[in-house]
C-alpha cells in the first residue's frame, strides 16, 4: 500500500486519477492524494505502478514509507 | 510622401493580373503564380470542400486570421508523452505558449465560457481543445465537450489537436463528434532524433524511453494522420523547430506528412528560456532566428502547404490570433456573466466581416495591377502594426506584435509576425523596449504604423527601418505594394540605395491580455 502523492509537487493534471485500478486517487483542493488503504502498488494489475509511470513531474508519487512494502522494489 | 502621390494610377490590367491575385500572398516565385498556397491565400486553388472549411478558421488560414477569433477552452489537463520543450509545473498568467493555463474547467464550465465568448466576439468561428495536456489522454472530458458545444452553439466549428499517440484508437470519436479539423505534433519521423526531444511516452500502461519510445509515437502519429485524412478529416501538422536538433530534418517531416494526406505544415520556432523550466530551456537549447525560421519555411513550401501565422498561443487563448482575451473570461467572470447566444447576430456580424474581406481583396489586387509592369528581382520585408481587419490600424507604440509582409514585384505576402513588448505605457516610452522592438523588426525595410511619436521615428531611423504612417487605417497588402513601387521607382531614379537587412530575433516575451 505504497505509494503517495507529494501534494507541492502535483500539478493536478489528473493523469493518474483513471489510470488507478483500485479507484484509490482522488481529487482535494486541486491536487490529488491516493488512499493508502486502497493502494496496491498495482501488484496484479500492471506490470509499474500506473501513477509513477503517468506522472509528469519526477519525483512526485513516491513510496509511502510510513506503510509497509507490498513488493520488493517499486 | 512619394508613396501617397503614386497611388493614383490605374493601369487597368485587372483581368491580366486576376489569376494571380486569388492567389495573394504566393507569389514569391517570379516565375509566376505558386500552385500550392492554401493557408496563404484566399481560396487559390483549394478544391471548394477544403476551402469551405477553412476560409473562416484562423489557424488553417493566414487570410482568415485577420478577421475571425478562436477560442480554447482547457478540459484536457492530463498528457501521456513527455515534451523537453514543455514544462507542465509552469503557470504564468503572462507566458503565452502551449501548454500553459491558468485554469482547468470541466465540460459544463467550458460550454458556458464558449457562450460567454461567443456572446461578445461575434467573430468567433472556432472552438478548439489543446489542452494544456492531450486532449486524446483526457477523451472523456474532450468529448462531453464538443458534444455540449454543438449542442449549445452549432455553428462553431470543432477542432482539436493532438500529440497522436492516443489517435488511431479516437479516430471513430472524432468522426462522431463532428470535429473538423484536428492538428498533430510531428516533430520527426526519425526515432533517434526522437529520443531527444521525448524523454518518456506512457502507451499500453506502461512507460516506453529512448528510441523505443520515438518509435510507438511516430508510427501512432503517421497512422493516425493517415485514419483521419482518409476519413475526410482536415489534418494540419505541427513542427516545433528545434536547431540542431530537428531543423534540416524537418524538410522530410514535410515530404512525408504531405504523403499521409496533411493539408498544412506549421512549423513553429523552440520557445526556449531557462525561467519556462524546461528541459531545453535548461539546458541551454537555443530557438531559430527570424531568418533561420524563414529559410526552413521557404524550402518546405511548395510541398505542403506552409503555416506561417501561428502565435503558438495557450491552450486557454481566446480571440484574434495575436491578441490575448481570456482576462476578460475567467470563470468567475463567466459564472455572473449575461449570456445571450444570438445565432442571428452573430451571422449578421460575420457578413459584414465577408464584406471587409472581399474589399480587403479587391484593393490588392487593383494595387497589384499597378506593379505588373515592373521588373526587379528585389525582395525585402516590412514589418506592419495592425490589430485586425487586415488594416494598419494600430499605433506603433501600442502594437504587441508586427506582422511581417515579403514584398516583390509578385506582391505582398505574409511571412510570419514578431512579438514587441508594449513600448508605450502610460504614455511613457522607455528606451530598452524600442531597442526591443528594433531588434525584432531590424530585418525590416520600413514599419507601417497608424500612427508613431516623434522620438520612436528617429531611432527607427538610425536602425534604418523607415516609419510609415501614410497609410493610416488602409488595407495591409494594398498599402505595401503601393508603398515597394513607389521603393522601386525611388531605387530606379538613384535616390536611394537598397542596403540588405541583418537578421531579427523572435521575441519570447509574454503577449499579455488587450485588457
Amino acid at each position: 500500500m505504497p505509494f503517495k502523492i507529494i501534494a507541492s509537487q502535483c500539478t493536478g493534471c489528473s493523469a493518474c486519477e483513471p489510470l488507478c485500478p483500485n479507484v484509490a486517487i482522488s481529487e482535494k483542493g486541486g491536487t490529488f492524494s491516493i488512499d493508502p488503504k486502497k493502494c496496491t502498488e498495482c501488484v496484479g494489475y500492471f506490470d509499474e505502478p500506473q501513477c509513477v509511470a503517468v506522472c509528469p513531474v519526477d519525483d512526485t508519487c513516491v513510496v509511502d514509507t510510513s506503510w509497509p512494502r507490498r513488493q520488493a522494489s517499486a | 510622401m512619394d508613396a501617397v502621390a503614386g497611388r493614383g494610377r490605374r493601369t487597368g490590367i485587372a483581368e491580366y493580373i486576376g489569376e494571380i491575385a486569388e492567389h495573394k500572398g504566393c507569389r514569391t516565385s517570379h516565375g509566376g503564380p505558386s500552385t500550392n498556397c492554401g493557408s496563404q491565400a484566399g481560396q487559390g486553388d483549394l478544391p471548394q470542400t477544403i476551402w469551405e472549411k477553412v476560409k473562416n478558421h484562423p489557424c488553417y488560414s493566414e487570410e482568415a486570421h485577420h478577421h475571425y477569433a478562436r477560442m480554447h477552452v482547457a478540459v484536457a489537463p492530463a498528457c501521456n508523452v513527455q515534451c523537453n520543450y514543455c514544462n507542465r509545473k509552469f503557470d504564468c498568467a503572462n507566458e503565452s505558449r502551449p501548454g500553459v493555463v491558468s485554469e482547468k474547467l470541466t465540460p459544463e464550465q467550458a460550454v458556458r465560457k464558449v457562450l460567454a465568448v461567443a456572446t461578445s466576439i461575434p467573430q468567433l468561428t472556432v472552438l478548439g481543445i489543446a489542452g494544456p495536456g492531450d486532449p486524446l489522454a483526457n477523451p472523456e472530458k474532450t468529448f462531453k465537450t464538443f458534444e455540449l458545444v454543438a449542442k449549445a452553439a452549432p455553428d462553431l466549428k470543432l477542432c482539436l489537436s493532438t500529440n497522436g499517440l492516443a489517435l488511431p484508437d479516437y479516430v471513430d470519436s472524432i468522426v462522431r463528434a463532428n470535429v473538423d479539423h484536428v492538428t498533430i505534433t510531428i516533430n520527426t519521423i526519425d526515432p533517434e532524433i526522437g529520443a531527444k526531444i521525448y524523454p518518456w511516452i506512457f502507451f499500453n500502461h506502461k512507460r516506453h524511453t529512448g528510441i523505443e519510445a520515438a518509435r510507438i509515437l511516430i508510427d501512432r502519429q503517421l497512422q493516425g494522420l493517415q485514419m483521419l485524412t482518409e476519413r475526410g478529416i482536415l489534418c494540419k501538422v505541427n513542427s516545433v523547430m528545434i536547431p540542431e536538433i530537428n531543423d534540416q530534418h524537418l524538410v522530410e517531416v514535410n515530404k512525408t506528412v504531405k504523403s499521409r494526406g496533411a493539408f498544412l505544415h506549421n512549423i513553429m520556432p523552440l520557445i526556449s528560456a531557462s525561467e519556462h523550466g524546461t528541459v531545453f530551456g535548461l539546458s541551454g537549447q537555443r530557438g531559430p532566428t527570424a531568418q533561420e525560421l524563414k529559410a526552413l519555411q521557404d524550402a518546405c513550401e511548395g510541398e505542403t502547404k506552409v503555416m506561417r501565422h501561428c502565435r503558438q498561443c495557450r491552450a486557454d487563448a481566446v480571440g484574434l490570433l495575436g491578441e490575448d482575451r481570456r482576462a476578460d473570461f475567467t470563470t468567475e467572470r463567466i459564472m455572473v456573466m449575461d449570456i445571450n447566444y444570438d445565432a442571428e447576430m452573430r451571422r449578421a456580424y460575420q457578413a459584414k466581416v465577408e464584406d471587409e474581406r472581399a474589399a480587403k481583396i479587391a484593393a490588392g489586387r487593383e494595387e497589384l495591377a499597378e506593379l505588373a509592369g515592373q521588373k526587379s528581382e528585389i525582395t525585402l520585408l516590412v514589418a506592419v502594426a495592425t490589430k485586425g481587419s487586415g488594416l494598419i490600424n494600430e499605433h506603433f507604440g501600442h502594437a504587441k506584435e508586427f506582422q511581417v509582409y515579403e514584398l516583390s514585384t509578385s506582391g505582398a505576402k505574409f511571412v510570419g509576425h514578431r512579438r514587441a513588448e508594449v513600448y508605450c505605457q502610460g504614455g511613457h516610452g522607455e528606451e530598452d523596449r524600442l531597442s526591443n522592438i528594433i531588434g525584432a523588426i531590424k530585418d525590416c525595410q520600413a514599419v507601417f504604423v497608424a500612427k508613431i511619436g516623434d522620438c520612436p521615428k528617429r531611432n527607427l531611423l538610425k536602425a534604418g527601418i523607415e516609419p510609415v504612417d501614410q497609410y493610416a487605417h488602409e488595407f495591409i497588402e494594398k498599402s505595401a505594394i503601393a508603398w515597394f513601387r513607389c521603393y522601386l521607382d525611388k531605387l530606379q531614379s538613384g535616390e536611394i540605395l537598397h542596403v540588405k537587412r541583418d537578421d531579427a530575433a523572435i521575441r519570447r516575451k509574454a503577449l499579455t491580455s488587450a485588457a
